[in-house]
């Protein structure tokens, strides 16, 4: 059934047979950061070739063309979710996509329903999640990653804000002759594979040493933490967990795929799902050098709307998977 | 291929990627012998204006070749080979 299984095993092996290791510890924290790393390192392989694929065929200015192009009457705000879960984009972007979404007359709700989106559901969330909570968790979680992304996108339309937009941002339209690497020639199919392959294996490379720490990280908890600590401390029971996870996570920033290990680590000593989960969304999508980076494109009114419709959300999913029994 | 290169630019919020690129681009141009100083700017309106919306930009010539963060080979490639 599981088709991560032999790595099991070989992770097995090693521990056992190859390193010997018998304190009982140790043997639990190396066997669970070998297993997590070549399964998350293989898994990252296919995703990065994946999303270059994407990025490939939908680069973030064909998304702004597609929601700018007519009306979409309310089904933008699900459009521009959706079309954020399968768009990757650098934080660092974060600002020249904003001011040109709202510069080609997207409304400010849809446009942050896009910027919520594309982190808070995501190639981790998507593809890894599967292997480690299950597919049905998977569809819980990505399904109100986007219901969450919708409804802070239409709240923070609600508030009207246009006003809180740095102006000075504004006075450039879109150009539709937005840059287009390889814009009206065809570019045969096996010079595409090399391009994807190329770029997989970059971005690979640059996120696995992330990864492994997190990864690292994850493997101590696991090893070392006793259950009982946990279990005495914290417990689905108590409201406060999971608003404090959200918070605890703001300072934060890191890769989605890192993090992962890291709540995996913690559910399996007994954190409740939604707290650990809270934590990771609040790590991944509010982060305070990211929203500093935001601000010079808005003023704090609209800033706070964003952080309060977010974090809002993602406390509400929070309590969904602490008081849902999956 | 003949027109000249007169300027190359990399654009960015100041992020690590961004630095990143703006090293590569420079030993890049050194490479190409291009004999040219590799600007950076954090300039959005002139990303904007050039129909950008991510970052990392490099621009040649006041055009964007390539957005995000890429190898050494392919800045090399998209410098030479776009302007």
């Amino acid at each position: 059934m599981d088709i991560f299984s032999p790595v099991q095993s070989l992770a097995d092996v090693i521990v056992n047979n190859w390193l010997g290791i018998t304190n009982k510890y140790w043997a639990n924290a190396i066997n669970f950061f070998i297993y997590d790393t070549i399964k998350i390192g293989l898994l990252l392989v296919v995703i990065n070739y994946l999303m270059a694929m994407v990025r490939y065929y939908l680069p973030v200015e064909k998304v702004r063309d597609i929601l700018a192009g007519r009306k979409w009457y309310g089904a933008d705000y699900l459009l521009a979710a959706m079309l954020g879960t399968i768009t990757p984009f650098c934080s660092c972007s974060s600002i020249p996509l904003f001011v040109g979404f709202v510069g080609a007359g997207i409304p400010l709700g849809v446009t942050f329903a896009f910027l919520i989106a594309s982190p808070l559901v995501n190639e981790a969330s998507l593809f890894i999640f599967p292997s480690i909570f299950g597919l049905k968790m998977t569809f819980l979680y990505n399904g109100l990653g986007i219901l969450v992304s919708v409804l802070a996108g239409m709240a923070i339309q609600k508030l009207k804000l246009e006003k809180s937009v740095n102006p000075a941002f504004l006075q450039y339209k879109t150009r539709q002759d937005a840059i287009e690497e390889n814009g009206g020639n065809k570019v045969p199919l096996a010079k595409k594979i090399a391009v994807w392959r190329q770029d997989a294996w970059y971005i690979t490379k640059e996120i696995f040493p992330y990864v492994v720490f997190g990864v690292g990280i994850g493997a101590l908890i696991h090893g070392f933490v006793p259950k009982e600590f946990v279990e005495n401390n914290l417990s689905a029971a108590d409201w406060w967990g999971v608003p404090l996870a959200t918070i605890l996570g703001l300072p934060l920033y890191a890769n989605s795929v890192s993090v992962l290990p890291i709540v995996e680590a913690l559910t399996g000593k007994g954190v409740p799902l939604g707290t650990a989960l809270a934590f990771m969304t609040a790590t991944v999508t509010l982060s305070i050098p990211g929203l500093l980076i935001l601000k010079k494109a808005m003023d704090w009114k609209l800033l706070s709307a964003f952080v309060a419709a977010t974090g809002v959300g993602i406390i509400i999913m929070g309590y969904f998977f602490n008081l849902v029994k999956i | 291929m003949d027109d000249k290169i007169t300027s190359v630019e990399v654009i960015g919020s100041g992020c690590a990627n961004c630095k990143k690129l703006h090293e590569l681009a420079v030993l890049a141009a050194k490479e190409l012998n291009l004999g040219i100083e590799v600007a950076y700017s954090d300039d959005i309106q002139k990303a904007l204006a050039m129909g950008v919306l991510q970052f990392p930009v490099l621009a040649v010539n006041g055009r964007a070749v390539l957005t995000g963060l890429a190898d050494a080979e392919k800045i090399k490639k998209a410098i030479a080979g776009n302007h």
